[in-house]
């Protein structure tokens, strides 16, 4: 049996003038890591808030360990854990009386589940009499995440934990999903960041409402149908225009240091065709490459098929 | 010589005994566009509220726009540009509503706003929602929209705190067009962001750690200095140290 399962899930608001979720079907497997990628609106967290029992789907029907969200609500809230987007816990309360909290609500105490919580909550015990609504982003995230975890869930739903989030702090909460993993639990995560995608052992790209691929972040990569081009030169921007206004440049975006390319008709001498144009246009310091596409290269690509 | 729009030297704010800003020195060169980079609880926010003129900081010197920090806070509010992630527009307002306030708040003249506001909704190709309401326009939009109106009066400088949060990749790359327009046009764009690959779209970069400047160069020489593939890996090693984790 699987853990999660989406089955034909559409969402609307306002009277159905707004589709935040449009025939959405999944399945996560149990102990699966599981990626929602997409930009914000994409509807990740109307699918969380379905998932969770706070929300009722328009059409379609959703299971978590088995379970109906709608007629097993009661049992569904008692085995999952649930980290919304938006910092939810109450600020008034230290960080040890939030977690009393929760405990305490489930049924249990922060001692019977301590095992769970350890690695994070150890760096969280120097602040443990400070108000929550104190503390800094990162800390606020970790207790969010202790108190999501304290009654020992069999499923973890984890909305954009690391947006906002500098690159330190998102590789350190990366290594503690792997560990609650480790120890099998279910997670459902959603994230902006493509980057972020390579964690998840299967990834889900959304947009708009529905979803455009699902598969294993490598699977997803090998998919890509078209040989892709990195280039650069001394005038980055300059480029950049020059590629859009070349006839035979299918696509061409900015990509940190390069830009990637992709072509309309690949001859196989692609790379010495871009550099001859660089050239012709006059910049400098050209570099011309075939690279292997990653997560955004898909995403876009599937983003501007969806849109033509 | 090239004109220096923010000049800072030694720039600091203290809460108590905790240093948010640690002597901070740089300069930023007209037109530039410049990444201001760090950890949560580097520092940024502080430094940035104190270069819009929002807050005075404890010692040191700063001039934005030729302004002084602590005595002409009014003329720099004049001559910059804001846009957060947060806080952008009045969603109960429409476009073109916005816009006028703005302009407005800028002291524009209703004939100039006249002008460009048609210019620029003509530009973003926003002629068919002029008239709606901006709440009901997706992110994507909102923020090239909010972008707009943070540089309509023309400000010497605009100050964008993460500007592309949680927009979708192909906007948030329309979204650096804009950005390198308006610094083809003279405007200098001073910008926070989590994406480090929008780190490498910077002419010069800082890292800020602890409320210190730790690194200030262009994206390529930083790379070379820290053996690294990418802005993120330098980033990681120099953040990695950071002792503080305040927002």
């Amino acid at each position: 049996m699987d853990a999660v399962v989406l089955d034909g899930i559409t969402k609307t608001y306002a009277d159905g003038k707004i589709l935040a979720v449009d025939h959405v079907s999944l399945t996560v497997k149990r102990g699966e890591l599981f990626g929602l990628i997409g930009p914000d609106g994409a509807g990740k967290t109307s699918i969380f808030r379905i998932l969770t029992t706070l929300l009722l789907a328009d059409k379609g029907t959703a299971s978590v360990q088995g379970l109906h969200v709608v007629k097993d609500y009661r049992q569904i809230r008692k085995i999952l854990g649930y980290m919304p987007g938006k910092f939810s816990l109450y600020q008034d309360l230290t960080v040890h009386e939030n977690l009393t909290f929760f405990a305490t609500l489930f049924d249990t105490t922060i001692e019977e589940n301590y095992d769970i919580i350890r690695d994070i909550y150890e760096q969280l015990k120097p602040f443990s009499d400070r108000r929550a609504g104190k503390l800094s982003g990162g800390m606020k995230q970790k207790l969010a995440l202790c108190c999501a975890l304290i009654h020992k869930p069999e499923v973890l739903f984890l909305d954009e934990p690391t947006t906002g989030v500098d690159v330190v702090s998102r590789r350190e909460f990366w290594d503690i999903l792997a560990r609650l993993k480790s120890m099998g639990i279910t997670i459902l995560v959603s994230t902006p960041y493509m980057d972020e995608a390579g964690l998840c052992e299967r990834i889900a790209l959304i947009q708009a409402g529905s979803i455009m691929q699902i598969d294993t972040p490598d699977n997803i990569i090998h998919s890509y149908p078209v040989r892709l081009y990195a280039a650069k030169s001394a005038n980055i921007y300059g480029l950049l225009k020059d590629m859009r206004d070349n006839a035979s440049v299918e696509s061409c975006f900015a990509f940190g240091e390069y830009l990637h390319l992709t072509l309309k008709e690949d001859s196989g001498h692609a790379v010495t065709e871009l550099e001859a144009f660089a050239q012709q246009k006059g910049h400098t310091g050209i570099a011309v490459k075939e690279i292997s596409p990653g997560i955004e290269d898909t995403f876009i690509r599937l983003m501007n098929q969806k849109s033509q | 010589m090239a004109e220096q729009v923010i000049v800072c030297n030694e720039l600091t704010k203290r809460f108590g005994d905790f240093y948010a800003v640690n002597k901070i020195t740089f300069e930023v060169t007209k037109g530039e566009i410049f990444g201001f980079l760090g950890a949560n609880g580097a520092g940024k926010t502080t430094a940035m509220r104190i270069l819009c003129g929002l807050s005075y900081p404890t010692s040191g010197t700063a001039t934005v726009a030729g302004f002084d920090v602590y005595r002409q806070q009014d003329q720099i509010k004049r001559n910059i540009g804001y846009m957060s992630q947060k806080f952008s527009l009045y969603e109960n307002l429409t476009i073109v509503e916005n816009i006028e306030f703005y302009g407005g708040v800028y002291g524009l003249s209703r004939a100039v706003i006249k002008e460009r506001s048609g210019e620029l909704i003509q530009t973003l190709g926003l002629e068919k929602e002029a008239k709606k309401l901006v709440g009901s326009l997706p992110l994507g939009w909102k923020q090239k929209l909010a972008f707009s109106v943070a540089i309509f009066h023309r400000p010497q400088i605009v100050f964008l705190d993460e500007p592309t949060g949680g927009v979708d990749p192909v906007t948030r790359r329309q979204f650096w067009d804009m950005i390198y327009e308006a610094a083809a046009s003279g405007i200098t764009v001073f910008v926070t962001t989590h994406y480090m690959d929008e780190a490498e779209y910077c002419n010069r970069v800082t890292i800020m750690v602890d409320g210190k400047i730790e690194a200030l160069d262009a994206p390529q020489a930083l790379k070379q200095r820290f053996q690294a593939a990418n802005m993120e890996e330098v980033f990681y090693q120099l953040a990695r140290s950071a002792k503080r984790s305040s927002d």
